[in-house]
């Protein structure tokens, strides 16, 4: 199943005509000002957070990682970075790029269209060294929420005879976005409630509470929304939207919350609008519900 | 059994007790906060509505003001406006300071201090709406 999900970065970047990002004074001089702040908040607890200057050579492809990497390979080797694997799929390399969270393998310098580049740890993090923070508080809420499937029917002590428990495209299309989530923590640096309070969740442990929430095969529902429903839960969002505006993977975490909401309200049980497929044949969207039907026939198969 | 022990059984049945005071969960919490939210919008229209029944500088003279409480329907829908916007007024004001610090202590404190308040506005309130509608207590 062929899930279209729209995506402002390249949107954006096809609206570009090709001559504009080619003259644009980034590629024109080929390097640009990367300013990387520095602190070692664990050797020396007093150390004043400052930023170092690199110039760093540029093509219309480099991303900030690339540039950042250059910097450490030829200018300073100390520049602490976490990263691992270059494409958006481990979130690591998350921080503060120009002033907004954003993965820094997934950021190209040409998109960026300023001679400075400026990178600093993410927000709500606490620092560790450099561009590297402590994700533990992060880790925390996210295991509150009880990120796995839990169904009292599922047959695993007896793994004999543990049997495919069979889930209909539709009801997979409910929880398929929040899946995407690769624990960036951006959702969580840009969110406003979690600057102020601590003990809430953040986007990122209230999306992943949904997901499973979301879930036909998961049986602990009452559970799931006890755990969120608390004096620093769920109910905190200011709803502001920050958290969908940063994701790098099209999750929406303000949508999960807010789906959340209603299910605790009780006021309505809506789920997230199944995604619509394109024909191929005809370039259209059309609806699902011939289709349904047809699938619902296979899995009774 | 320790004196400390005694001392920290003492203080877990306080702070039970203290913890029982909110019966509520969040979400019954907040769905209170937001049919009160609702409910105060309609009535303080009907409320503002009503001064357009006379010139609006007349309907704010003290004789006349004195005459609205008089009507029983009237102070009804006064009454309502108090508790309306006192619970949802207080619990907005204990939202915003829950954010400030999450020590227990402070949610602690906020909750009953904010119950109180709100208690203490709807009393007096109430007296107010009584006295001038000229019903006497005693």
């Amino acid at each position: 199943m062929n899930i279209f999900r729209k995506d402002k970065r390249k949107e954006i970047k096809n609206e570009l005509p090709l001559e504009v990002s080619n003259n644009t004074s980034t590629s024109n001089k080929g390097s640009v000002k990367l300013r990387v702040f520095r602190v070692n908040a664990v050797q020396n607890p007093n150390d004043i957070p400052h930023f170092d200057e690199f110039q760093v050579p540029v093509k219309r492809w480099t991303t900030v990682l690339d540039a950042l990497l250059d910097a450490k390979s030829y200018q300073d080797s100390s520049i602490g970075i976490r990263y691992s694997c270059r494409m958006a799929s481990c979130g690591s390399c998350g921080m503060k790029i120009n002033g907004i969270p954003r993965l820094a393998c997934y950021t190209k310098i040409s998109d960026l269209d300023t001679n400075t580049i400026t990178c600093e740890p993410l927000p709500n993090f606490p620092y560790i060294r450099d561009l590297v923070t402590d994700f533990s508080q992060f880790f925390n809420h996210h295991r509150s929420v009880m990120p796995f499937m839990q169904n009292k029917k599922a047959d695993i002590p007896n793994t004999n005879e543990l049997t495919e428990y069979k889930q209909s495209p539709q009801d997979l299309d409910k929880f398929l976005q929040f899946s995407y989530c690769i624990k960036c923590g951006l959702c969580y640096s840009a969110c406003p409630t979690v600057a102020t309070d601590v003990k809430f969740p953040g986007p990122q442990a209230l999306s992943q509470a949904y997901r499973y929430f979301a879930d036909s095969r998961d049986s602990d529902k009452s559970n799931r929304l006890k755990i969120i429903d608390t004096n620093h839960g769920i109910w905190r969002c200011h709803f502001a939207g920050s958290c969908s505006n940063v994701c790098p993977k099209g999750v929406d975490p303000a949508l999960g919350i807010q789906l959340l909401r209603s299910h605790l309200l009780g006021i309505s049980k809506s789920e997230k609008k199944i995604a619509q497929l394109q024909d191929r044949s005809t370039n259209t969207y059309r609806e699902e519900d011939g289709e349904e039907q047809i699938e619902k026939e296979d899995l009774k198969e | 059994m320790t004196s400390d022990n005694i001392k920290n059984s003492k203080n877990k049945k306080t702070t039970k007790w203290i913890s029982n005071i909110t019966l509520l969960r969040e979400s019954q919490i907040m769905k209170i906060h937001y049919i009160t939210g609702v409910a105060a919008l309609f009535v303080v229209a009907i409320h503002i509505l009503m001064r357009l029944i006379m010139p609006f500088n007349m309907s704010l003279e003290f004789e006349n003001v004195i005459l609205n409480y008089k009507n029983v329907f009237y102070a009804l829908l006064l009454e309502s406006i108090l508790v309306l916007i006192a619970i949802h007024g207080f619990n907005g004001l204990r939202v915003i300071l829950l954010e400030i610090r999450q020590t227990q202590i402070w949610e602690r404190g906020v909750n009953i201090l904010v119950i109180i308040a709100m208690i203490g506005i709807i009393a007096y309130g109430t007296r107010t709406i009584i006295i001038a509608n000229g019903l006497s207590l005693g």
